[in-house]
């Protein structure tokens, strides 16, 4: 048996540009939307990675770039050492034997026509597994016991389940195949809210039961901290800096990865006051994006060489890899977000971590954040 | 004195073929100038029904509505269809959650802006116009003179955002409704959003009411809180009591549910097992039962009332527990205790429990 590799997916240089044209008969080319403009990353088997972005960041091009939805315009993506990018449509579907997607709309995501049991059937259907009816049947029942549906609603439609449900039935047609990799881009986006804690509970367990490798792509920040061993933080096509959650989350080293958390509110009214670093004006075209790094026409520590020459992502201490010249410092980082730093200084010093209302006011002092910072600079 | 807005006892059913949606069941609550009131729940618990009935939007031929909703001395259910129409979008105006549907396509920003003056004000266009492009400065819109010429589709979604609070100001109401303003917004422009109603509240003065689903965001912009739940609301308190010592098993919930930046990554979310239920055929007894891991057989028969809470000034709460035993309960799950573990604090015995108890118990594991 050949060794295992590390990685699942490594993705190179990936790039994917969408031409926009002009003209109704004689179409030419006159610009490209640069979706996802030279992205590199590793998925390692196992983990779960996030995505996380503002709007049109590249996040979903990146997901369908992953399983093929989409053709690269350049660049590698090796799945489990084997490059996907070039491969011919009819060829694809070993690949997605082994890399599945849930959706974010449990409501468009379904087909209306179909009953459930069909719906979760399907990739057997296309694969042509268990082909004996009462076999498939029971396969079936199986799955949606496992994500909790009832087994007895076999045959009822879609629109006779809530969000919640529907969400499930998405995962149970997802995980059918028993893929190695599952895509979740925003699966709880559209769901309420005592209803997403269920739903990522759920994407919990199954990664445990079933060792999935699990791409979460969100906006909600504290969602993928919550699920999300690295994250991936990307900017109108780029990746702008790559860490483990802890260190994302405690000491974010792009100007942009601490707006982004900066800007999350938190919903403790006592939570201390914290210098926001709010962003102005909003994100560019990705067709006509910022020469040089891409962040500098809203960043706030912009200077003369973020316009002239672009960032490349580097390491920049710890694991966290970021595409900045000038990085946050631990002053600014403390200044951004005081109480969010501390939560973890909590966690570290061995507290057990509930932020009563008492203990949050306490752990916005500075002195636990220093003891973190010095804590990291030892390591 | 009487507070700017007041609601007593609202009520509002819908007729439809399946039966009356009881959208809106007995709520009570007041605002006044510069005060924000938040307004959370979920899907269908009626948050924006309340305040689309306050603006006067959701008479038809289908809809009972009851109660009052005190105005100035006047009730606004009573008001005519005239009145109305001077009030809404003159002394009280609503912001919606999607700006782009909420802007007309064809027309230019700056005509839609001057429209909204025109209409409430003895004003000529012209000046009408360059108040339009005084109104788009203060919302922080870039390059005013340029932008009122545009189309919506020219505009950005935390633009449009801006636009639609522009023409909400544009009359300088006293009390502004924000319904989502900005659930369909990114993080970084939401911040920015919640930031210039901040900043123009303490500039202008006025009353708002801020209807949300996320804690966050109320957090961050409400005094006082309103919780509802099926129509109803079942906790009613200031912004620091109902993150502080919250009181209903729901408001537990909704802060258990949720994943926070300034908690530990690790800590496991405690979802609320079920989903809302339907406003046609509404639980017995305390509509939350269904869902509570507190629950109780007497739960199932009475209905219980909003009270004070002892020892809590303007905190009330709609709950069959005993305040010592909530009390116990959210000292519990602060530390970290599963619900499950708690149940038991709800009462001595298994017994006195409702039959569907143990069925939704198995269900529960299963999911």
């Amino acid at each position: 048996m050949t060794a295992l590799r590390d990685n699942l997916v490594e993705v190179r240089d990936l790039t994917k540009h969408f031409p926009i044209t002009q003209g109704i008969i004689v179409q030419r080319q006159i610009g490209a939307v640069k979706a996802v403009d030279g992205i590199s990353f590793d998925v390692k088997r196992g983990e779960t990675l996030g995505l996380v972005g503002e709007t049109g960041c590249g996040k979903s091009t990146t997901a369908r770039l992953l399983v093929r939805l989409l053709h690269p315009t350049s660049g590698t993506v090796l799945f489990d050492g084997e490059d996907i990018s070039s491969r011919k449509r009819a060829t694809l579907k070993s690949l997605h034997r082994q890399a599945q997607m849930v959706f974010q709309d449990p409501y468009s995501s379904l087909n209306p026509r179909k009953t459930v049991g069909s719906i979760i059937a399907e990739p057997y259907a296309i694969h042509g597994l268990y082909k004996g009816e009462g076999e498939r049947k029971q396969r079936v029942q199986e799955l949606m016991d496992r994500v909790g549906l009832n087994p007895e609603h076999y045959n009822r439609y879609p629109h006779e389940f809530s969000g919640g449900q529907r969400q499930r039935i998405g995962v149970a047609r997802a995980i059918a195949l028993e893929p190695k990799l599952l895509i979740a881009d925003e699966p709880v986006s559209a769901l309420d809210v005592s209803i997403q804690a269920q739903v990522l509970n759920l994407l919990k367990r199954l990664q445990r039961e079933m060792g999935l490798t699990l791409v979460f792509i969100s906006h909600d920040l504290s969602v993928v901290r919550h699920m999300c061993d690295r994250v991936a933080v990307m900017y109108l096509g780029k990746i702008v800096e790559l860490a483990s959650s802890d260190a994302l989350y405690t000491y974010p080293r792009h100007p942009y990865t601490g707006a982004l958390l900066s800007a999350v509110p938190v919903p403790d009214p006592t939570g201390g006051k914290r210098e926001r670093a709010i962003l102005t004006g909003d994100v560019p075209s990705p067709a006509n994006p910022p020469r040089a790094c891409r962040f500098h026409t809203r960043c706030l520590k912009a200077q003369e060489l973020c316009r002239t020459e672009e960032p490349l992502i580097e390491n920049k201490g710890g694991d966290t890899e970021a595409a900045c010249h000038f990085p946050l410092t631990e002053e600014e980082v403390s200044e951004q977000l005081p109480g969010r730093s501390s939560a973890r200084a909590d966690a570290s010093a061995g507290y057990s971590s509930s932020s009563t209302y008492s203990d949050s006011r306490a752990s916005s002092s500075p002195l636990l954040l220093q003891s973190l910072i010095s804590r990291k600079s030892e390591r | 004195m009487s507070p700017l807005l007041e609601v007593e006892d609202l009520r509002v059913t819908f007729d439809t073929e399946d039966g009356p949606v009881h959208a809106v069941d007995g709520i009570s609550y007041a605002v006044d100038t510069g005060q924000t009131l938040g307004i959370v729940g979920e899907s269908g618990s009626g948050k924006s029904v309340t305040s689309l009935t306050t603006m006067g939007l959701t008479r038809a031929s289908n809809t009972r509505i009851q109660g009052r909703i005190m105005w100035d001395g006047e009730d606004l259910i009573a008001a005519s269809g005239r009145e109305m129409r001077r009030i809404r979008g003159n002394e009280i105006a609503m912001i919606f959650q999607d700006p782009l549907s909420s802007l007309h396509p064809f027309y230019k920003v700056g005509w839609q802006l001057v429209e909204a003056m025109v209409s409430h004000r003895d004003i000529s266009k012209a000046a009408a116009r360059a108040e339009a492009v005084k109104l788009l400065e203060m919302v922080g819109i870039p390059d005013p003179d340029r932008r009122v010429n545009q189309y919506p589709h020219e505009f950005s979604g935390g633009m449009r955002q801006r636009v639609m609070i522009a023409m909400a100001l544009a009359n300088q109401p006293k009390l502004l409704i924000a319904d989502e303003p900005t659930t369909a917004l990114d993080v970084t422009v939401q911040a920015q959003i919640l930031a210039l109603l901040d900043d123009l509240q303490r500039r202008l003065g006025m009353a708002i009411i801020i209807i949300t689903h996320d804690l966050g965001v109320i957090a961050e912009t409400a005094d006082e809180i309103a919780v509802m739940y099926a129509g109803r609301i079942v906790e009613h308190a200031s912004t620091d009591r109902i993150f502080g010592s919250p009181q209903h098993p729901y408001t537990w919930g909704l802060l258990r549910s949720i994943p926070r930046l300034d908690t530990t990554r690790d800590e496991e979310l405690v979802p609320i097992a079920g989903r809302p239920p339907s406003l046609i055929h509404r639980p017995s007894g305390c509509f939350f039962h269904p869902r509570c891991p507190y629950v109780r057989e007497a739960h199932e028969r009475i209905d219980p009332e909003l009270e004070s809470v002892p020892d809590e000034p303007g905190h009330e709460v709609a709950c069959l527990l005993d305040p010592e035993t909530r009390a116990a309960i959210w000292r519990g799950l602060q530390s970290g205790q599963s619900p499950t573990s708690l149940r038991q604090l709800a009462g001595e015995s298994e017994e006195g429990l409702p039959t569907t108890v143990p069925q939704r118990l198995a269900r529960e594991a299963r999911e």
